[in-house]
């Protein structure tokens, strides 16, 4: 066993590991979501550590990805695979590539654009209590428009808030910002 | 030997009987025991809602809240079982009510919407403080938790903080309401902020966080909303109930730990 061969290894493994789709929304991979933070293999090749880092604490789908990223890497051939949930450093959108974001937007879900918490969302400072006024910086995925209210904080998944487009109306699903 | 005492240890003896719960051994991991028991019992009451919430904006943001704060709940059981070897569901469904550790004002049976959405207010504002503070902890497991926790709660105190102000500042009825529940809720705070001997020895560790600096913060961020929201300046009522941490609670919690174990106890070593 030399180190070109395990190293190929473990590059195979994190590329099955990023291929696996997020059950709740599986037109976006694992890679493409952020949400694998590192894969590795042990010197005989036969056994991989992989180690995710969840969206939100709570969310049900975790336990369905840690079961699909199993059987993902045992149906390639490891004997052994375990998957550990780190919160260092924690999920946020940020983590979602260029090619995650275009997938999303083309499912109508919109993605959180990069550079830090966009205005309005809950920060640090005095609790905001402005009711569903417009904000920008989550463009609408179906019209393009830029000014878009939050319908509710909570949406579909627990990483995902409900808006709707002051131009077109039509309400749609969007990433949470980090905050 | 009574005959009580001895058919008491036979239905212990017997195979498949679930094990009761050991005490945690560490102060950190007693720690982690209080604010997981918190989200644990917050969570089952909020999860009351499900199909009796106004609208289903609010379902889902009820039960958003509450699966928040079980996942919360798990990782602080992790921690708090770690040096005796007991996992997350021994934890919550092995041990009795005299064993939990949250404090009272999670436990309180729900009453109407107002009810909810100020428990909710007082307690998410509380839990921003905290997990803020904790970032910074010198248990690296906790601030590492408590990092990627604020983002969640943060968003549960503006959900709040919203509706308190949409309920104190809207219609006579809805104003009266919420004023009745700051009223019967106020008095279940000051225990969030209690310091006793277990805080006081993990501050002086850097692990805990300052109930006094917690409190201070608190209550200018609800004192904020509350006055948004026409509620005015907080009751002054000297009544501060407490216990929760030693294990002294109210019936309440007896019958939503009944509720809540009794499939596992029913079933103790049931898999699926």
């Amino acid at each position: 066993m030399n180190g070109h061969v395990t190293r190929s290894r473990a590059e195979q493994a994190e590329h099955v590991v990023r291929a696996v789709p997020d059950p709740e929304m599986p037109y976006i991979t694992l890679g493409d979501l952020g949400v694998v933070s590192a894969v590795t293999v042990d010197a005989d090749a036969s056994s991989a550590q992989v180690t995710l880092l969840p969206t939100f604490l709570g969310c049900p789908a975790t336990e369905v990805i840690r079961a699909d990223v199993e059987s993902a890497l045992m149906a390639e051939g490891w004997d052994s695979v375990t998957v550990e949930l780190r919160f260092d450093p924690p999920w946020t959108p940020d983590r979602i590539t260029a090619r995650g974001r275009a997938k999303l937007a083309e499912a109508g879900v919109a993605p959180t654009e990069t550079g830090g918490p966009r205005s309005g969302g809950p920060g640090s400072g005095p609790v905001f209590v402005e009711l569903g006024a417009p904000r920008s910086g989550v463009p609408c995925p179906n019209c393009g428009a830029r000014e878009t209210r939050l319908l509710s904080a909570f949406g579909p998944a627990p990483c995902q808030e409900l808006r709707r487009c002051a131009s077109c109306a039509e309400p749609f699903p969007a990433m949470k910002a980090a905050t | 030997m009574t005959h009580t005492e001895t058919t008491h240890a036979e239905v212990r003896a017997h195979p498949g009987a679930a094990q009761h719960a050991r005490p945690v051994e560490k102060p950190v991991e007693e720690y982690a025991l209080r604010l997981g028991d918190d989200a644990l019992v917050f969570s089952h009451r909020l999860t009351e809602w499900l199909t009796r919430a106004p609208d289903i904006e609010e379902e889902v943001a009820l039960a958003n809240i509450a699966l928040d704060l079980l996942g919360q709940a798990r990782f602080l059981f992790s921690a708090a079982g770690q040096s005796t070897a007991q996992d997350e569901d021994v934890l919550a469904f092995r041990r009795s009510d005299r064993e939990y550790r949250n404090a009272l004002l999670v436990e309180l049976p729900n009453g109407d919407f107002a009810h909810t959405i100020v428990r909710l207010l007082f307690f998410s504002a509380y839990q921003c403080a905290l997990y803020r503070a904790l970032e910074h902890s010198a248990d690296a497991g906790l601030a590492a938790f408590a990092g990627k926790a604020l983002n969640e709660v943060r968003y549960h105190r503006e959900y709040a903080a919203g509706w308190t102000v949409r309920l104190g500042d809207g219609t006579e009825e809805s104003h009266d309401r919420a004023a009745a529940a700051v009223e019967e809720l106020w008095p279940y705070t000051a225990e969030l902020f209690a310091e006793d001997e277990l805080v006081t020895a993990l501050l002086s560790e850097g692990v805990a966080a300052d109930p006094g600096a917690l409190q201070a913060e608190w209550s200018e961020q609800v004192g904020a909303v509350l006055a948004q929201a026409t509620l005015g300046v907080a009751p002054t009522a000297a009544w501060r109930p407490g216990g929760g941490r030693v294990g002294m609670h109210t019936e309440a919690l007896s019958y939503l730990l009944a509720e809540m174990q009794s499939v596992y106890r029913a079933h103790p070593d049931a898999a699926w």
